[in-house]
């Protein structure tokens, strides 16, 4: 298997007393979706925001492989410049600009990528490049016909695939998914589903997920937290078969990763 | 509807625009002067609002740049001769844009309340610094006797000590102010500053330095208020620590909240009816005794206008129907 594009190390976040997340380590490969799962508060959205940049880690290291090869550590680097290396993320809880357009969500995400950000004169809407990325990230995330909707307008779920069509149109090679089912209805979480099946073949893919079906059909590795540590990592099979897996889920409401 | 209003709206500001430039021929010195002023303010008010209504960022030391600019005129105009404009213009604008620079690295550490407070103490240090120092002459402050030159080798441009001249001069200035905002608020820099006031924290997430974007709105917000600042001091023929101080930062804060935040036609419109209404208001021979208390009128016409008009004036005339900053992508 060709060398992994981000690897976290032994990824440590302290909250005071509190460890959220403990000695973490966790590879990311171009080409798989890498599922993380786990009963609430075992620390999976405080992961993904430990690689984003949006908290900075206790301890630990995050590497990075860019397009140039060039391997950097992302932790202690603060998320705008995390996100211009090409990691993308989307949240759990939704967060756009509501009083936005979808499109204007969109191309100002594409925007990001531009190299030019200071020339203060040309008009926004006359980067053709960027508003064709804008217009194919909301039509791959099924967002076409509310291009110039207000985001606050949508659905709870339409915002929730616009949530995913801003983080694709940032182009990113990474791309770390927090639990973007949530709230989506069954089509449209079909969609999603489809569409980062597609995307998994050119990227590398985080994905944090409650919904088992939709886990076990896209994940090629799984790793399972609890408490803020990682009990179990390994292919969809291993995960099923594995008993310290079944014990954690046993004593949770939730059911087991097979329910 | 959208085309009607992208065809109509430059035909109604065009003739606001000429009605303003006729003023001169029929008007007598005092208006003349009044709406001057007037359009001095909405450049200072347009100014404030980049920051504010566009940038999200709540000053209440915009003072500090007004101020600042009026004093580097005063300090370096020989003292009984004119100014040169070409030198004396651009030497201020250079002050505040560094002076910009400077606080601007501290204060866009902070954000809301505390951004608000620090911005104060800034301007206030200023005044400080000119109230109590050998630099600004204390508390009377000091007297330009001339206004600047606008001179190309030995012919003179623009005589501004013409009253009407300079009226037009500063009506001429404040379109530029007003079109340069424009076209900076569409390009792709604007954009993103609308999105720091809407979601700050997404922004960086999607990959932009947002403290950089903050801070040459900051430095570009203080440059325009120092150029309303020059022409302020030119225009009244003196700057003293007043100019500096919080008095000034509320005013002009107000007439941007009173026209509409996030709307540069709401700016100008603020500046109009603030400047315009206090005239009234403290007009002896209307109010008589009353007028003393204009003050007290103005917070009544403020506070109906908070309660009624949460888009301020601009909201009211239904101008811009759909907020056109939350809508930037089909402005």
């Amino acid at each position: 298997m060709s060398e992994a594009i981000l690897r976290a190390e032994s990824l440590t976040k302290r909250f005071g007393g509190l460890t959220a997340v403990s000695e973490v380590t966790l590879e990311l490969h171009v080409g798989q979706v890498h599922a993380v799962i786990g009963p609430n508060g075992a620390g999976k959205s405080t992961l993904t925001n430990l690689l984003s940049g949006d908290l900075p880690a206790t301890a630990g290291a995050i590497h990075y492989l860019d397009e140039a090869d060039d391997r950097h550590d992302l932790a202690g680097m603060k998320s705008d410049r995390i996100a211009r290396l090409g990691i993308g993320r989307s949240y759990q809880k939704t967060n756009i600009f509501l009083p936005f357009t979808a499109f204007e969500n969109c191309r100002l995400a594409a925007q990001s990528r531009l190299p030019r950000a200071w020339r203060i004169f040309r008009g926004a809407d006359r980067y053709q490049d960027v508003n064709a990325v804008a217009e194919r990230s909301l039509q791959a995330a099924g967002l076409a016909e509310r291009s110039a909707m207000t985001a606050a307008a949508l659905s709870h779920g339409e915002q929730r695939q616009l949530e995913i069509a801003m983080c694709l149109a940032t182009q990113p090679r990474v791309l770390l998914l927090d639990e973007p089912l949530a709230g989506m209805g069954p089509q449209e979480s079909q969609r999603i589903i489809e569409l980062i099946q597609r995307l998994s073949a050119v990227h590398a893919i985080m994905l944090i997920e409650h919904d088992m079906d939709a886990v076990f059909a896209v994940a090629h590795r799984l790793t399972v937290m609890v408490n803020g540590e990682v009990i179990e990592s390994g292919s969809p099979a291993e995960i099923r078969a594995s008993s310290k897996v079944q014990q954690a889920y046993l004593g949770d409401a939730h059911g087991g990763p097979n329910g | 509807m959208r085309t009607q209003r992208a065809l109509f709206q430059p035909v109604i500001l065009l003739s606001l625009l000429s009605l303003l430039a006729m003023f001169p021929l029929v008007g007598e010195t005092f208006y003349i002067q009044l709406l001057t002023k007037v359009m001095i303010m909405a450049i200072f008010a347009m100014s404030l609002d980049l920051l504010v209504g566009y940038t999200g960022l709540v000053s209440l030391g915009h003072a500090a740049f007004y101020g600042l600019a009026g004093y580097v005129l005063a300090r370096v105009a020989p003292q009984y001769e004119p100014a040169n404009l070409w030198t004396t213009l651009p030497l201020a604008l250079a002050a505040c844009a560094a002076f910009a620079l400077l606080t601007g690295l501290l204060v866009l550490r902070t954000s809301g309340v505390y951004f608000i407070m620090v911005t104060l103490a800034f301007a206030q240090m200023l005044f400080f610094v000119f109230h109590d120092t050998p630099i600004g002459g204390g508390s009377d402050g000091i007297y330009i006797y001339a206004k600047p030159l606008v001179k190309i080798g030995e012919t003179t441009l623009l005589n501004l000590e013409d009253r009407s001249i300079f009226f037009w001069f500063v009506l001429g200035l404040m379109a530029a102010v007003y079109l340069f905002l424009k076209r900076v608020l569409d390009s792709n820099f604007g954009r993103a500053l609308i999105g720091i006031k809407t979601n700050e924290h997404r922004l960086r997430a999607l990959g932009f330095p947002t403290f950089r974007y903050k801070l040459a709105s900051y430095m570009l917000s203080g440059t325009l208020a120092g150029l309303a600042g020059y022409l302020a001091a030119a225009q009244f023929g003196f700057v003293n620590p007043e100019i500096l101080g919080w008095h000034t930062s509320g005013g002009v804060l107000m007439m941007v909240i009173l026209g509409g935040m996030g709307s540069l036609h709401g700016a100008v419109l603020g500046a109009f009816a603030f400047i315009l209404l206090q005239e009234v208001l403290s007009n002896q021979a209307w109010f008589g005794d009353v007028a003393k208390h204009w003050q007290l009128a103005m917070g009544v016409f403020i506070i109906v206008v908070a309660l009624l008009l949460p888009r301020g004036l601009m909201g009211a005339a239904g101008l811009y129907s759909r907020k056109p900053k939350e809508d930037p992508a089909h402005e």
